[in-house]
């Protein structure tokens, strides 16, 4: 027996944990999760929703004089078991200890909290949103009375109360386990929330003149066990047994926080943290989390569009208008326009907002042409101390893996300068709006072009000025791998269909490169996956291969950079503050 | 596999002539068509003038709609149980928030949109059976007619048309409680 590990019997069954180990760990472990409302592995312990109460033991101690306990054969002492509950999600396992989960006793106990939890709760599923996903409905199941026994009148509390621009407070529906006003204190460090009053009358309430207004204010209603907090924006938009969970990854920077996109036919109608612990823990940023709606409405490109060359009279000022295609013709169009060029005429503007596997397929179509000029477009913003990187692209250290690029961005204004020379007649602008003011083309620029094709998710200003405009995939909509800025390699899934008849981007790109007459025998994400890794030396010496990504990604190269929060977090689980 | 033996009957010589079984048929065929010529009985119901509507039995169920109660308050909060139960797929709901001026404000949930297609619907009940709200009943409409697809379907003001107001449901909204 190893010194740091102890010997701990639960419901009968002798187990070894580290020492120091929480009670409700260890039974996580041993598969006897306990139900619980206040403890959350990412927050502090304060132990006062008491559901998560379990029978403690503990070998006799003897009275001077006394004979010593004698040990079994297998050289465990006896338990003498403890009258009264302990809470197991505060307290830390001991050697030679005893838990029992499923005697007469816990069943007593947690029913007792139970029912008290229901005592004052307005019963009101039928229009709450945490329905299907509730920890009370969940335990009533396994603890609950069927009925209730309270005769007297329900304590009145504040009910469908702003709590801040995001946010909806309903104190009648809270258990009091203060999730929310430890997530407040400790991670997003702005303590806003508090408890106010005594006793059953209890509130949960914002500090005065303050509102729930931070970045991070949805993710109390992602650890809200019960209804008390909802989501204005997903508020009565969808029951949540209705919608489908896919795992992908939040593409708002470079962080690249693991998400869960929930979807029912097709349309996005909530996206969810998911626990990632060398990437954003538990959480994510509001801005990132609500930006999907972005992705959904009109503005969205659903048919391939070509301007048709040279009505009399149509010039940059003065275009002909668009009119829908087929992909092959679209595809096909572009092609021999673009054999047209001389390789040195052409210049490819990629976005680092691309996956890997469609940067790979930008590189093959840069050999397919023999193009030189090649960039993405460099996107900073603020960075946030926590989980918001600077870098709002979410894969420009795939850009620069997959691309070779040093510095990427520092290729644009030798692109700039070619078009104004004229030596430039031809650009392909993939996920980029060129006009923007990041990327920092003007129209003069982009009207002296011979062929402009872009390659968009919604409509702006150079699709417009785009002669060839095809019709590409969120990340909702595709699948493949990004780079976040640590260096981790992640996966993106689709978890919805792109509109109308608008492609997954490595597909279009896949198709170009074959009416270019490069064949390539690609069919699956895994294929050009495969290909990549064939190609890349730091995936060929890693070995991985789409399979092998998983849920979690993998860490791929050391960039230097560390994500704040995960640094935070990690010194907090040192001094014993977290478990998790 | 079980062998099943199967007694035939011993027929009479004059059940295997057939005869007598043809002429008791043509008898009763014949009593009927005298008895209806000189006006004794009645078999046909001259439908949509005659309708079934006084014979039908308590429990028998028709067309699905959402009620009133006598408060004048839409009953169905939107929880979308028996879009969720409904076995083929015939419910439609859209939820939307009660807006705070309005009297019933404090049920924070009513449908938006409301669409029960009557031609995947299949009149099991089970939509009344699950509403926690004793908002959706079967009603006794049994004639559900349309020359459209898009008029087969019934949408919220077409539902609460069928199922107008209900008295003595449960009051769990009131202010009282």
């Amino acid at each position: 027996m190893s010194d740091s590990l102890i010997d701990v019997q639960i419901d009968g069954k002798w187990m070894q944990f580290p020492k120091g180990t929480r009670m409700i760990e260890a039974l996580r472990e041993a598969g006897k999760l306990p139900p619980h409302y206040c403890y959350h592995p990412k927050l502090s312990s304060p132990g006062n929703c008491r559901m998560c109460l379990i029978e403690m033991g503990m070998p006799p101690r003897p009275a001077p004089g006394q004979d010593p306990p004698e040990k079994d054969q297998d050289g465990h002492l006896p338990i003498q078991w403890m009258p009264r509950p302990v809470i197991s999600c505060a307290n830390t396992v001991a050697p030679n200890m005893g838990i029992r989960t499923d005697s007469e006793k816990v069943v007593e106990w947690r029913n007792g909290v139970m029912e008290f939890l229901l005592a004052n709760h307005p019963l009101d599923c039928p229009i709450c949103d945490q329905a299907g996903e509730c920890r009370l409905q969940e335990f009533s199941v396994g603890h609950g009375r069927g009925h209730s026994r309270f005769r007297e009148q329900k304590v009145k509390k504040p009910k469908n109360v702003p709590v801040g621009p995001a946010v909806r407070l309903d104190v009648e529906r809270c258990v009091m386990c203060s999730r929310c006003i430890r997530f407040c204190d400790e991670v997003v460090e702005d303590p806003v929330l508090g408890f106010t009053d005594r006793g059953s009358h209890t509130v949960l309430d914002v500090h005065p003149g303050r509102e729930l207004d931070q970045n991070y204010a949805l993710n109390t209603v992602d650890i809200c066990p019960v209804g008390a907090l909802t989501s204005n924006d997903f508020r009565f938009q969808m029951r949540v047994w209705f919608l489908k969970e896919t795992n992908t990854i939040d593409v708002n920077c470079g962080t690249g926080c693991n998400i869960v996109v929930w979807t029912r036919g097709n349309e996005i109608y909530r996206i969810t943290p998911r626990r990632n612990d060398e990437v954003n823990s538990t959480w994510m940023p509001d801005s990132h989390r609500l930006s999907f709606h972005a992705l959904q409405g009109d503005h969205r490109l659903t048919e391939p569009l070509l301007r048709d060359p040279a009505a009399p009279g149509a010039g940059a000022t003065n275009p002909s208008p668009h009119r829908v295609a087929q992909w092959p013709e679209a595809i096909g169009r572009l092609a021999l326009e673009l054999k047209g060029f001389e390789p040195g005429e052409i210049a490819i503007v990629a976005s680092a907002r691309m996956t890997n596997e469609e940067l790979y397929l930008a590189r093959k179509l840069r050999a397919a042409l023999g193009v030189g000029l090649l960039d993405v477009v460099p996107r900073q913003g603020e960075a946030d101390e926590l989980l918001i990187s600077a870098d709002r692209n979410p894969n420009t250290e795939g850009a620069k893996l997959v691309l070779g690029l040093k510095t990427p961005g520092s290729g644009l204004n030798a692109i700039r300068q070619g078009i104004a020379d004229g030596r430039i007649k031809a650009v392909l602008a993939l996920q980029e709006d060129l006009l923007s003011q990041q990327a920092g083309f003007t129209s003069e620029q982009l009207g002296k072009l011979d062929l402009l094709a872009s390659l968009h998710l919604a409509t702006n200003d150079t699709a417009g000025a785009a002669h060839v405009v095809l019709p590409g995939a969120s990340f909702a909509e595709k699948s493949g791998t990004m780079i976040n800025v640590s260096g981790r390699l992640q996966k993106l899934n689709r978890a919805i269909q792109p509109p109308g008849r608008a492609m997954d981007d490595w597909e279009i790109l896949r198709d170009l490169i074959q009416a270019l007459g490069a064949g390539n025998g690609l069919y699956q994400i895994s294929e050009v996956f495969k290909a990549m890794a064939d190609d890349l030396e730091t995936l060929r010496e890693e070995g991985i291969g789409w399979a092998d990504i998983g849920d979690l990604g993998h860490p791929l190269i050391d960039t230097g950079v560390r994500i704040p929060l995960i640094e935070k977090e990690r010194r907090r689980r040192e001094h014993g503050h977290i478990t998790g | 596999m079980a062998t099943v033996v199967v007694k035939r009957p011993k027929l009479s010589l004059a059940e295997k002539l057939y005869l007598p079984a043809l002429l008791g048929g043509l008898r009763i065929t014949l009593g009927h068509a005298i008895r209806i010529l000189r006006g004794r009985t009645k078999v046909t119901m001259q439908y949509p003038e005659e309708r079934w509507d006084s014979h039908m039995p308590e429990h028998y169920r028709g067309a699905p709609a959402l009620v009133t109660d006598e408060h004048g308050r839409e009953r169905c909060v939107a929880c979308q149980l028996c879009e969720f139960i409904c076995p083929p797929r015939a419910i439609t709901i859209k939820p939307e928030e009660i807006p705070s001026d309005d009297p019933w404000a404090k049920v924070e949930k009513r449908p938006r949109a409301f669409d029960i297609d009557m031609i995947r619907c299949i009149y099991c009940g089970m939509c009344e059976e699950v509403c926690p709200e004793q908002a959706i009943f079967l009603r006794k409409d049994y004639a559900i007619t349309g020359l459209t697809r898009g008029e087969m379907v019934h949408d919220k003001s077409k539902l609460y048309q069928i199922g107008g107001v209900r008295k003595g449901l449960v009051n769990k909204w009131n202010p009282l409680k």
